[in-house]
């Protein structure tokens, strides 16, 4: 199993990072050419949604993201540090000017996820969120003796 | 890649024409843009994104909010896009419902309700 670990401060103008270090490792991976846009927006969602939490709540820890390469598939895990009492609950202090607006393009982010991955956990607790995703992988094809 | 913005007046249109990334680094300057329209009295915008390469949730919110300034003064805002990628993140959030879709700036302009 391979994995790349990547780890950036909470800031929106790191997401495109995050993105094309994902579609590229995912390339590498066999992850199929035509799905590598669907990779590319996924892990943007995700790691936007982090950085949202992050913000709202005041956490300075960064969001970490975690693209794993096993065999036939490929999975990327993006982790939140932002707190909830219970799942689903928003982060303390995530209720800031607008928490209705902020709550809808949230839901919004998880949706477009969920509408293009078929492969998708979301989990969270006290010490925070994980989103996993996950696609298959086209083996390289094999060589004959 | 950064977003890049210009307007352009056709009759009672404003077409605003967007290229690159939009996302939740980018889409404050649409946002700005859309506002700033609506303030200086544009509410009957297109929305050119046929230079667009990326667009996501944060995008498709500053659009449903350019939507809803434009209505709230009897206005209309109008899509121009043709490609696949960027139409399905409309279709899997159920937007194409919202939105008026074109496949040219000409379309847009001449269309009425």
């Amino acid at each position: 199993m391979a994995t790349v670990e990547l780890r950036f401060s909470a800031l929106p103008e790191h997401v495109r990072t995050a993105r094309l270090v994902a579609a590229a490792v995912a390339r590498r991976a066999g992850v199929d050419e035509a799905v590598l846009d669907e990779v590319r927006l996924a892990v943007g969602e995700a790691c936007t949604r982090a950085v949202g939490l992050h913000q709202s709540g005041g956490i300075t820890a960064p969001v970490k993201v975690l693209l794993i390469e096993e065999e036939k598939q490929f999975s990327i895990e993006v982790g939140d540090e932002a707190p909830r009492s219970a799942p689903g609950d928003r982060a303390p202090g995530g209720a800031a000017e607008d928490p209705d607006a902020e709550s809808e393009e949230d839901e919004m982010g998880l949706a477009v996820i969920s509408g293009l991955v078929d492969d998708v956990e979301v989990t969270a607790g006290e010490h925070g969120g994980l989103i996993r995703m996950t696609w298959p992988t086209t083996p390289p094809t094999a060589v004959l003796p | 890649m950064d977003l890049s913005l210009s307007t352009e007046t056709v009759g009672d249109r404003t077409i605003v024409k967007v290229g690159g990334e939009i996302d939740v680094y980018t889409a404050p300057k649409l946002r700005e843009q859309l506002v700033e329209l609506v303030n200086d009295g544009s509410f009957h915008l297109v929305v050119d994104m046929e230079g667009v390469d990326f667009l996501d949730s944060t995008g498709l919110g500053v659009l449903v909010g350019g939507l809803k300034r434009v209505r709230a003064h009897e206005g209309s805002l109008r899509l121009v896009c043709n490609q696949e990628r960027i139409l399905k993140i409309f279709r899997i959030t159920g937007l194409t419902k919202v939105f008026p879709i074109h496949t040219s700036v000409e379309e847009a302009v001449a269309a009425t309700d």
